[in-house]
């Protein structure tokens, strides 16, 4: 008798998966392996001043938020407002990774629109942007004063990600809310 | 079908600044053999489901250039494949990594086969000991 | 107007999908005649409005009335005419509207020739089509209308994606889904038999021909869209294990072993609930296939981007079509079983062994598809399975398979004598095993234990498949010709055995390289030089590309001028490969543009491939066996008198 009701009990499982798969939202969502691992260190030329440096010993000892951003990408021009607003807001440092840009058309892009950075690192061959597992930008790193990654953030930041997403992260200060 | 459209406007946005590979990356037959093998089992993670191999996006050319520099630094595939892991998650390995719970997927053709051959020889042990000739019939 | 007339036409099919899918049925349970016969006008008339409802639609693209939504996102003034058409079916309302096309045609179909169906039988076959017509219907009215309007119409579409614009591409749709939407036949046919409770070899026979024509146009299709991704996806790859290719593979599969398992079914009565259980499976898996496509849940090339409102619509369908299923099966399945044996060496054995292959294959590539999701959702991270996995997973039950093959044809049914059988098979096998290992060497300096085995495997198959037609043709004065059913089979497996030896070469033996090239620089892939003699610019109707003048040669011999193309849509402006290919019976050389680089030069990418022709000249063979045993006589409309079956090895399938 079993047999006969076997495939009726594998489909029915089958389908309580796809259920939830459909909930799921966006499949191409890479979750970043560096959640509650310490971030990946690097040193890059800043943008402004390509003879001095920009590291992650920067913002050791600080919260701090990372935001990979290029001038050919559209979806971070919607993001720098929110990026300007929280600046002026002071409450958190921020700090970018221009990736596979070209110099002169990022400067322009921050003088022309503003600039939320304490300093931004040029990443001109994409080397830190692949240390860091980025692979669209925009990307937001959030990491601790001991250089643990809390939270990333796909695609632009905006108020309401920030408010729920990120702000019970800087206040506890680890992964576990 | 919008999103599709963005997407592809986005990608080809970017100024295209590498291509497919342009020229062999190793002299060394050997190498070059187990690049091409490597970069054929890497996802362009940007991309609808194709290989860095298969893959115009700049993502995908910055993958094979940090491929070929490992290799050509001796690393093994496993250390290569750790270094994607540790970036990008087991996503990145079109190769499930056999471990844990990739490791049932490994076994699994070898489980079913087993398994269908075992049924089989349950029913064909239980048909050969029933009669032969019957009356079965077909419209002709 | 001509749009509010289709949408219109789609209400009325509807209404008659639902006097089709109710009143049939309940007149076969209450045995009224008059009930009973709404079935075959109520086919009828839904698939007069639906074809209505088509005719509207392509009416619109042919005349790009940009005032329909779907028109003006999947058109554009500047598109060919025959684009135009194929637009239709170009993205998901529309290629939902052309399924559902398709099954009122089946139904017609189905009506048309069931003379020899019992009233009851037939009337419960057209009212489960009629019950999925509803459901589809309801899926294209409720979320996927393509009549909706666009205020204000566009002044201009959006164009249709440019890599659906190829003839290719334009036909494997609708033949796909004319054997995707077939199973759905078969499917009504086994829900058909455990309503009644009948289920005898009758009904078998009643089945086989539904099944191995929509069988056959399964393989047509799967063929296209394999073919078509190697020309036009621009890298040679001619199968990716992408999701969606896989959902039209376990199809597939599942419908190869549902034919077999019909052939046993019918000729002794035996395996009926295995062939209940396929008959449920494949059509199972089509709509599984449906939905991975449609729901956004899976990522794929192939995909058609659309939201999860429409994915849980068609799970909801899934869910109810294939449980219901399932429940008649767990119910009626277990009075089935007949008591009749056969031999350990018998036509039966192979066939069940043939079966029980195929289901591990269709089961490992459902595996192989689903288990990222599921392992995603038992927090097992996120993971891709991707060819390296299938190639290796794949080759496990097919290995046994693809070398056995030759064999079942020639065993008897019910029991089998062991020395006229062994004196049959040892030369082929033989002849098998030195070409298996000598043809590669020969022909391309090398071999190995897997390239012997897929070599001789193929030669082994296309020798046996062979014998019983050339035997009929070389027959006595008077001694009976092959029959049309067997002869289909002999032709099935002969493409399948081209389609092995083209899988096995091609994979083996392939060659690619990739180089930058300026006009005058030349690479060389294998025996042949490829010489980069000219660029230059040419426009299309609605496209402009940059066009590489390629010419072959062998050993200083001239070989042919490839021109591959790298051209940009007008108006979508997104970049399309044009790969320049020079085909032989035994090669291709194939040549694709990739990216301009500094100094006018491009990079190049050189490919031989050789035998890949024989892997969609098999599937061509497979399907033109499929159609010739379809027309044996047997199936033909008049019932007749049932008569005793002889067991000679020659007989029909």
């Amino acid at each position: 008798m079993s047999r006969y009701i076997l495939p009726l009990v594998a489909v029915i499982v089958l389908i309580v998966f796809l259920v939830i798969g459909l909930t799921r939202g966006d499949p191409r969502a890479l979750p970043s392996p560096y959640i509650g691992k310490p971030a990946p260190e690097f040193e890059l030329p800043k943008l402004k001043d390509s003879s001095a440096t920009v590291s992650t010993e920067d913002f050791r000892g600080q919260v701090a938020l990372v935001n990979v951003w290029a001038t050919w990408c559209v979806q971070c021009r919607a993001e720098h407002q929110f990026l300007m607003d929280l600046a002026a807001n002071d409450s958190i440092p921020i700090y970018g990774i221009n990736w596979r840009d070209t110099q002169p058309e990022a400067l322009r892009w921050l003088q022309q629109l503003g600039d939320p950075y304490v300093a931004s690192g040029f990443d001109v061959d994409g080397v830190v942007g692949i240390d860091w597992g980025v692979y669209g930008a925009p990307e937001s790193f959030l990491v601790n004063a001991d250089g643990v990654v809390l939270y990333k953030q796909l695609g632009p930041l905006n108020w309401q990600i920030w408010e729920r997403d990120f702000v019970p992260l800087i206040v506890s200060g680890d992964i576990s809310q | 079908m919008k999103r599709l459209l963005i997407l592809a406007i986005a990608m080809f946005a970017v100024a295209p600044v590498a291509a497919i590979d342009t020229d062999r990356a190793f002299d060394d037959p050997e190498l070059q053999a187990r690049y091409e093998k490597i970069i054929s089992e890497v996802r362009c993670l940007k991309c609808q489901n194709q290989s860095i191999k298969d893959s115009n996006v700049f993502l995908a050319a910055d993958l094979r250039r940090e491929i070929r520099r490992l290799i050509s630094e001796g690393k093994t595939n496993g250390e290569i494949q750790d270094f994607l892991v540790t970036r990008y998650g087991e996503f990145a390995l079109y190769r499930p990594r056999a471990s844990g719970k990739t490791l049932i997927l490994w076994i699994a053709p070898f489980l079913l086969v087993l398994f269908g051959g075992f049924a089989m020889f349950r029913v064909v042990r239980h048909r050969m000991a029933l009669p032969i000739d019957d009356d079965s019939v077909r419209e002709g | 107007m001509i749009p509010e007339i289709g949408q219109f036409a789609l209400i009325l099919a509807l209404s008659l999908a639902i006097c089709q899918g109710v009143i049939p049925l309940i007149g076969a349970y209450r045995n009224d005649v008059a009930m009973m016969s709404v079935a075959k006008t109520a086919a009828t008339g839904q698939f007069v409005f639906v074809a209505v409802a088509f005719g509207c639609l392509t009416w619109s693209f042919l005349t790009s009335d940009f005032s329909v939504l779907y028109v003006a996102n999947h058109s554009q003034l500047s598109l060919p005419t025959i684009y135009k058409i194929s637009a239709v079916w170009g993205a998901h309302e529309g290629s939902l509207l052309m399924w559902i096309l398709i099954l009122a045609a089946w139904t017609v179909a189905v009506a048309r020739f069931s003379s020899a169906l019992p009233e009851a039988f037939a009337a419960r076959v057209i009212g489960v089509l009629g019950l999925l017509s509803i459901g589809f219907l309801l899926f294209a009215l409720l979320t996927s209308n393509p009549f909706d309007r666009l205020t204000p119409p566009a002044a201009d579409g959006a164009d249709l994606n440019p890599l659906l614009q190829d003839p290719g591409l334009a036909i494997h749709p609708p033949l796909l889904y004319i054997g995707y939407v077939g199973f759905s036949v078969a499917f009504a046919f086994a829900i058909a038999a455990m309503l009644s409770g009948d289920l005898d070899q009758r009904w078998a026979k009643w089945t086989r021909p539904w099944t191995t024509l929509a069988w056959m146009f399964l393989t047509l299709g799967i063929m296209l869209g394999s073919w078509w991704a190697y020309y036009e996806l621009g890298w040679g790859g001619w199968w990716f294990w992408d999701p969606v290719e896989n959902a039209s593979f376990m199809p597939w599969l599942i419908g190869t072993a549902l034919i077999h398992s019909l052939a046993v079914t019918e000729r002794r009565g035996l395996f009926k609930s295995w062939t209940l259980l396929l008959a449920i499976t494949a059509f199972s898996l089509s709509l599984l296939g449906t939905f991975l496509v449609r729901s956004g849940i899976i990522v794929s090339v192939h995909a058609f981007a659309t939201d999860p409102t429409r994915g849980f619509f068609i799970l909801a369908f899934l869910a109810i079509v294939v449980i219901g299923a399932l429940i008649l099966y767990a119910w009626r399945a277990p009075s089935l079983d007949s008591e009749v044996g056969f031999s350990l060496l018998s036509r039966e054995t192979f066939l069940l062994l043939n079966n029980v292959l195929l289901v591990v294959a269709a089961t490992l590539v459902l595996m192989g598809t689903l288990a990222p999701l599921v392992i995603e959702l038992l927090n097992g991270g996120k993971i891709s399975i991707g060819p390296p996995w299938f190639e290796i997973a794949f080759l496990v039950p097919m290995i046994p398979l693809v070398l056995l093959l030759g064999v079942g044809m020639h065993t008897a049914w019910r029991t089998q004598d062991k020395r006229p059988w062994v004196a049959l098979l040892r030369i082929p096998a033989i002849a098998a095993i030195v070409i298996g290992v000598l043809l590669p060497l020969l022909f391309y300096g090398r071999t190995s234990l897997l390239l012997a085995l897929g070599v001789a495997a193929a030669v082994w198959i296309i020798v046996m498949s062979l014998i019983q037609p050339v035997r009929s043709m070389r027959r006595k004065e008077g001694a009976a010709a092959i029959t049309r059913s067997a002869l289909g089979m002999s032709v099935a497996h002969l493409g399948m055995g081209l389609f092995v030896l083209g899988v096995t070469l091609t994979s083996a033996f392939n060659i690619e390289s990739d180089r930058a090239l300026t006009p005058g620089e030349s690479i060389d892939v294998g025996a042949y030089e490829f010489e980069m003699r000219e660029l230059r610019d040419v426009q299309g109707p609605n496209y402009s590309a940059v066009e590489a003048i390629i010419e072959i040669r062998k050993g200083g011999e001239f070989v042919a001028t490839v021109r591959p193309q790298k051209r940009q849509y007008l108006v979508q402006k997104s970049w399309m490969t044009e790969a320049g290919i020079h085909v032989a019976w035994n090669k291709d050389l194939f040549v694709a543009l990739g990216d301009q680089l500094g100094n006018g030069a491009w990079s190049v990418r050189v490919q031989y491939k050789p035998m890949i022709r024989f892997i969609w000249f098999g599937a061509i063979i497979m399907a033109l066996g499929g159609l010739i045993a379809v027309s044996d006589r047997r199936y033909r409309l008049t019932a007749s008198k049932p008569s005793r079956v002889s067991s000679t090895a020659t007989e029909t399938a």
